[in-house]
């Protein structure tokens, strides 16, 4: 029964804030109380502290007052007998103990700043990521905002046994899950059974090592607290709607394998705040009736082979599986999955081979639902290390296809092949690149399996608008040629279109409420010229998107008059977002950074921020970590520019809309950019410098500073003047 | 007439503490009331206890009956109107006495605010809470000053004069709200209700049954929302809302070593004095030079559930027990002020070394000591009355104490606590709650409160709460019908595993709390109202609480407040069930009482004389909500995917329980 649970995850709670209040006192004579603590590039301090009490842990001496609330909160020991009412004190205590453990992990980042690699992947001598920085954070919370992960399974311990594990880890990946790792059971834990098993972990499968320690798991319950914050628009010590977010809308749960002890029980009680329940394979009790959590609260006894399936059920998460029959594992886990040159069996394009896909609709009589053609050898046919050609052509038909959609469904093969667990692709078009991984040669790959994939997903995801799908592959020279002409004849039409449409020449622009399950105040406003900030959708995935779901996250918005073509104003899209926000924001600019600027959930790709001394603007992309001109990180900016509010002179953007003639048009345009990381001006300086030329300055491109130049204003301002900058001769962009 | 009840003409004694008490020598000489009904040989006036009874006027008094032309009264009063005056009485008496006791607290209150007595304002949050209510300002002002304009704002509800509703009728469900609005129902002023409630009923002014019910009603609601509730509330921020404390109680906790002061009655203005006064140094060392290891505090009725749930001080006895709690002979003094204190306590001591200490100028007794409660100097009150009980432990004479007699209970389960112990700080809620009720590991909650009495066995309560909570009912018990219960052991969390159905078991082990749930006072029933307003709030039970799977009972009830509660819970829309009705001789009016009210108000009164059928009754109201709310359908597990979770209401919390509060 649960007394035996709430006991024992009090006593927990308690060993863990003396240990952790003893490492505190030990590092304040160590470091002194004004010593800086943080987990590593956050803006969100420590994230389960700063969600629930609202206070930012920025030095040792910090802490002080929030070991004070856990004295406070950590209840007394249950009684044998005439025991008062345990459940409510056990919580508590759950909490006590995530806001100790936070703590103590922010001292050994102190103590021994390399504990954790602090990295994407685990590095050959270290498989320990530790907590998720702002740049991991907001790459994967994009996952959890569109869907394609639902949520997290925090294990703590691990099978016994490497086989074991790695099929329980598959399962998880096959439900889309992010699966965070911690501690061990018998002095086994189920990252390095993995890694022996030759499984990839890092967090591009989604198999994260957070930590070898039960005080890791606060790194998976701090990201879920994160994703409240920067996507859902809870403010920092609103803990209520932080927790009631999350047990609506990040499906997680915690997963122990073998004896639970004390410590575990303390862990388990605080994720029950969150909604997140405990499956354990051990013989504990269980307390199932219902109300904290969705469903049940503790489940035990699980074996191994139902452990999964159980632990969706009970946190009531349904994951629509569309089984695509291969061989080989499938799903978005795998997506970020790599074949390093020691799992490499062969590999076609990418320079090494000539490589090319594209997709074309034709009429509904010409295309033969799901024939999938070969023409060439396939993997059986060859020896290890031998490259081949390939051409990847698919044909659809159907009776809403619109030649507009072709790029669409083309861009989903990236993601789609990649979704076989051991195949690797990169890029598109013709400089497309497939991997071929040992792994799934040994479960028996052959290329048609690619036919397969493609054939079923763009079915299932794109019914409404093809009937009939088929797939031809070539690995022969002379085919492969054949269609690399017929597809770049293809690519040069589908980019006249695509730039000659602008936001004068359509009528309707879309919205895009696709994060509202996480992030509810938010509408995106998507036009022929301003793609989605997250940069995924634009205005033509847009179109597709409500052709196939007429009631969907994408609606067309008649644009109506322009009152403002400057700034951008339309009187249609004004309605439309004053209505959508509840008349939060009456007025939306579509062009302008500092009247009314777009709002944003927080998964922009970039932020656009005014710098009044240089009177232009900076953008600074997600993943770069160092400081900005605007004498703020990106982390912090996100802070500014997220959440569904309108703060003028910040702004999310996208990388694309950089180049687009509408970029700031209401503050002057392209002239004035100053400043931006110069990997992202490299990433883009092809389609930067065609765009300087269009305006007539190719000179402009570089006269825009990065970090090299500068990271405050003063440098950039010096920068500027020397090379004469237009900006500075423009009008004050601050009124 | 109903069928002569095996139980009902039986006062059988079945607790073990007075049984063995009784079979003691020095016991045996004491005359209570269980002699008292054996020797009075003369059974209830028929008539008084069909209702039809009129002596409001001197040509009376009038026997009526209902049916009998020539059976009137003689001013031409029916059997309906005078069952109904006589009904709206009980109400307006009832309600009286809430309403004293409830501005005595209030005083207090404002005095305390004042820092004119030995208490302080200890709930801040609860202030804060109810000043919101009040529309006072909180923002940068000392507790005590709040305290006040609270505490004077509070006073003024009993006199106000205008047609403003009651404060804190706010607080009730909106469909409640407008159900009281469009009858006309909504009480104004609180005394004004009663006064107009004792108007209405004097000769020759209302004499319509429905219209006097309209009285009734809203002075009852004056007493639930109004009067019992302000005492509550203010009474919480004084000296603290209630959290889950362990105490015992019966006999047994007299100690033969301490002085023994029992305190008896229901303000708990005076015994949290005595409480304060009881660990004062001067007292102690007084106690000590007497010969006694310390003062032995112990709560009789309701000021016992007072002290009980706020402090964890033992309960000696309830109602029926007041005598037996003196004939131990080890009782230095009782200290009594208002209500349900039987005459015949001091005769029970009056060869006994023993002193009754009346301290309320309204009560009064022959042969007993009285010294005034000063609230203004309660300090010294009280230690005036302890030095006075010290003074009597050195003539203890014989004595007998059962001592194994005691039962463990938990207590202290204020809404606020219920809130808390659901989800702790971070979740709390009703969720859990409602939950549960709606998936039927719990079918219903029901409340046991009310009196005793000694026409029926002294197990009513025990048989009516166990067949509940075998049926995975929760109870919620109040007043003395409380403390019957914790005497049995159903207020142990053990009691769960012990008598409760598997489901309701597995609730309260995962809560680790009681099947039973002691909620406090008789003047705490508005704890309830506002339990389950919480439950209709939290959702997925219905719009109101006619539709939440909940009923009510003061089977063996005694004083008049209990119908003037049952009224005010029938009006909230809670169905209640009674042993007997003083209604049963005028049957238009019995009909209305029991069926017509609920068509106004969506509940009704209900009677059920065996303690079996009581507990029945209840629980086939329960399933009849249950079936209304569609909840007892077999429900498949929803499983969610990402369209669902989009559906999900943008920013939704939980409603009314400080859901995105943002502060700690």
């Amino acid at each position: 029964m649960s007394k035996i649970i709430c006991s024992a995850a009090i006593r927990g709670a308690h060993k863990i804030v003396d240990m952790a209040e003893a490492a505190y006192e030990e590092a304040l004579k160590k470091f002194g109380p004004e010593h800086e603590v943080s987990f590593p590039n956050t803006a969100y301090y420590l994230p389960i502290i700063y969600s629930m009490l609202g206070a930012k842990v920025q030095k040792l001496g910090d802490m002080k007052d929030i070991f004070t609330e856990c004295r406070t909160l950590l209840p007394a020991i249950v009684s044998d007998n005439i025991w008062l009412p345990y459940l409510a004190p056990a919580l508590d205590a759950g909490m006590a103990t995530y806001f100790a453990e936070e703590m103590y992990e922010a001292i050994r980042y102190l103590n021994a700043p390399n504990f954790y690699t602090k990295t994407e992947d685990p590095m050959p001598e270290n498989l320990w990521l530790g907590a998720a920085d702002d740049v991991i954070f907001r790459k994967r919370g994009v996952e959890f905002v569109d869907g394609t992960a639902p949520g997290f399974a925090a294990i703590v311990g691990s099978p016994e046994d490497k086989v074991v594990a790695s099929k329980i880890a598959i399962e998880l990946q096959e439900k889309n899950l992010y699966i965070f790792m911690h501690d061990h059971s018998n002095g086994k834990n189920m990252a390095e059974l993995l890694v022996e098993n030759g499984v990839q972990v890092g967090w591009n499968t989604r198999l994260v090592p957070f930590g070898k320690s039960y005080t890791s798991v606060v790194f998976a319950i701090g990201f879920a607290c994160r994703v409240a914050l920067a996507f859902g628009g809870v403010k920092p010590g609103d803990y209520r709607a932080n927790l009631i977010y999350n047990k609506n809308r990040t499906f997680a749960f915690v997963m122990a394998f073998g004896p639970v002890s004390d410590e575990w029980y303390a862990n388990a009680a605080g994720a029950i705040n969150w909604g997140f329940p405990t499956i354990s394979d051990y013989d504990i009790p269980q307390v199932l009736p219902t109300g904290i959590c969705t469903y049940e609260h503790v489940v035990s006894n699980v074996p191994h082979d139902e452990i999964v399936q159980k632990a969706i059920e009970v946190r009531g998460l349904k994951v629509s599986v569309n089984k695509i029959d291969i061989p080989m594992s499938f799903g978005p886990a795998f997506e970020g999955e790599r074949i390093r040159k020691d799992d490499l069996y062969m590999e076609c394009g990418g320079g090494r081979t000539t490589g090319v896909e594209v997709l074309i609709s034709k009429e509904m009589d010409e295309v033969e639902d799901g024939k999938i053609i070969l023409e060439g050898p396939d993997i059986s046919d060859i020896q290890q290390g031998q490259n081949l050609p390939i051409a990847i052509l698919v044909e659809v038909a159907g009776r809403e296809m619109q030649s507009d959609f072709e790029p669409i469904l083309e861009r989903q093969f990236h993601h789609l092949i990649n979704y076989v667990q051991g195949i690797m692709h990169i890029g598109q078009r013709n400089i497309m690149w497939i991997r071929i991984g040992k792994g799934a040669v040994e479960k028996g790959f052959s290329f048609k399996h690619i036919g397969k994939v493609l054939h079923g997903k763009l079915h299932q995801e794109f019914g409404a608008i093809l009937d009939k799908v088929q797939v031809k592959i070539y690995t022969v020279q002379d085919k492969v040629e054949e269609v690399m002409n017929l597809a770049k004849q293809v690519y040069t039409e589908r980019d006249l279109r695509l730039g000659s449409m602008t936001d004068e020449t359509e009528e309707v622009f879309y919205s895009c409420t696709l994060c509202q399950s996480f992030a509810p105040s938010h509408v995106c406003v998507i036009t022929p010229e301003r793609i989605g900030m997250c940069g995924a959708y634009n205005w033509l995935d847009g179109k597709a998107s409500f052709q196939i779901n007429p009631t969907g996250p994408n609606q067309p918005i008649p644009k109506g008059e322009c009152t403002d073509p400057d700034n951008g104003y339309f009187s249609g899209i004004n309605e439309f977002v004053n209505q959508a926000s509840r008349g939060a924001v009456t007025e939306v600019s579509c062009y302008s950074l500092m009247n009314n600027p777009m709002t944003a959930c927080g998964c922009f790709e970039a932020i656009a921020a005014m710098l009044p001394q240089c009177n232009g603007i900076m953008v600074v992309n997600r993943d770069y970590m160092g400081m900005t001109p605007s004498g703020m990180k990106f982390t912090t900016l996100a802070g500014m520019a997220g959440g569904g509010m309108q703060t003028p002179g910040f702004m999310g953007v996208s990388k694309h809309f950089m180049t687009s003639k509408k970029l700031f048009k209401a503050e002057g345009g392209l002239k004035r950019m100053v400043w931006m990381p110069k990997m992202m001006k490299e990433e883009i300086s092809d389609k930067l410098k065609a765009a300087c030329a269009d305006i007539g300055m190719p000179e402009l491109y570089d006269m825009i500073a990065t970090e090299e130049q500068g990271t405050s204003e003063a440098e950039i301002l010096a920068f500027m003047k020397e090379k004469g900058h237009p900006a500075l001769e423009m009008e004050a962009a601050m009124g | 007439m109903a069928k002569p009840s095996r139980i009902a003409s039986s006062n059988e004694i079945t607790a073990s503490s007075t049984r063995e008490l009784l079979n003691q020598d020095l016991a045996k000489k004491v005359r209570t009331a269980y002699t008292r009904i054996e020797e009075r040989g003369m059974a209830a006036c028929l008539f008084g206890s069909q209702g039809t009874c009129c002596k409001n006027c001197n040509m009376g008094p009038c026997q009526i009956i209902d049916g009998v032309e020539s059976m009137v009264g003689i001013c031409g009063a029916t059997a309906d109107t005078v069952a109904a005056r006589n009904f709206a009485r009980i109400v307006a008496a009832g309600t009286s006495a809430h309403t004293d006791h409830a501005r005595e607290m209030v005083r207090g209150f404002i005095a305390t605010a004042k820092g004119e007595t030995p208490h302080e304002i200890k709930d801040v949050a609860k202030l804060h809470k109810m000043a919101k209510l009040f529309g006072i300002a909180t923002e940068g002002r000392d507790k005590n000053e709040i305290a006040l304009e609270l505490g004077q704002r509070a006073l003024a509800e009993f006199g106000q004069q205008d047609n403003t509703p009651l404060t804190m009728l706010k607080r009730a469900p909106q469909k409640q709200q407008k159900i009281w609005k469009e009858k006309g129902v909504e009480p104004r002023g609180v005394d004004r209700e009663v006064v107009e409630m004792m108007h209405r009923t004097h000769m020759g002014v209302d004499q319509e049954y429905h219209n006097i019910m309209r009285q009734a009603t809203r002075c009852s609601l004056a007493d639930g929302w109004g009067a019992s509730m302000l005492s509550t509330e203010l009474t919480d921020i004084m000296f603290g809302t209630p959290v889950p404390k362990r105490a015992t109680i019966d006999l047994g906790v007299l100690r033969e070593d301490m002085v023994n002061v029992t305190v008896h009655g229901h303000e708990p203005l005076l015994a949290e004095s005595l409480c304060l006064a009881a660990e004062d140094e001067e007292m102690l060392a007084l106690a000590k030079k007497a010969g006694a290891k310390g003062i032995n505090l112990a709560g009789v009725c309701c000021t016992g559930n007072e002290i009980l749930m706020r402090r964890g001080i033992p309960v000696a006895g309830s109602f029926i027990q007041q005598e037996m709690v003196l004939a131990t002979g080890a009782v230095e003094a009782m200290v009594v002020d208002v209500q349900c204190v039987m005459q015949s306590v001091a005769q029970v001591v009056k060869d006994k070394h023993t002193d009754i200490i009346t301290t309320n100028y309204r009560a009064m007794m022959p042969d007993a000591v009285h010294i005034q409660f000063d609230e203004h100097d309660s300090y010294a009150s009280a230690k005036k009355i302890l030095t006075h009980a010290i003074a009597n432990f050195k003539k203890r004479g014989a004595y007998y104490i059962p001592k194994d007699k005691k039962f463990d209970v938990v207590v202290g389960f204020s809404h606020e606590t219920i809130n808390y112990m659901l989800g702790g700080r971070f979740r709390q809620s009703y969720r859990p709650l409602n939950d549960n009720i709606i998936n039927g590991r719990i079918r219903g909650v029901a409340a046991i409160v009310g009196c005793e009495h000694y026409k029926h066995a002294d197990n009513v309560h025990e048989i009516i709460a166990k067949a509940l909570i075998k049926n995975n009912v929760l109870v919620l018990a109040t007043g003395c019908a409380a403390q019957a219960l914790g005497r049995v052991g159903l207020m142990r969390p053990e009691a769960a595993t012990e008598f409760a159905g598997d489901s309701l078991r597995e609730v309260c082990e995962t809560v680790g709390m009681p099947p039973v749930l002691h909620v406090g006072s008789c003047v705490d029933n508005s704890r309830l109202l506002i339990a389950l307003t919480e439950m209709v709030h939290e959702g997925g039970l219905g719009n109101d609480i006619a539709e939440l799977p909940a009923v009510g009972t003061a089977p063996v009830w005694m004083s008049e407040k209990a119908v003037a509660i049952g009224q005010y819970f029938v009006a909230s829309g809670a169905h209640v069930i009674f042993q007997n009705l003083p209604i049963s001789g005028a049957k238009k009016f019995s009909e209305y009482i029991l069926k017509g009210l609920k068509e106004e108000y969506g509940a009704c009164w209900g009677v059920a004389q065996e303690p079996l059928d009581i507990a029945k009754a209840m629980i086939a109201a329960i399933e009849e909500k249950r079936e209304a709310l569609g909840i007892n359908k077999k429900k498949e597990r929803v499983l969610m995917d990402m369209a669902m979770r989009r559906e999900i209401e943008a920013g939704k919390g939980i409603g009314g329980m400080g859901c995105g509060g943002g502060k700690h």
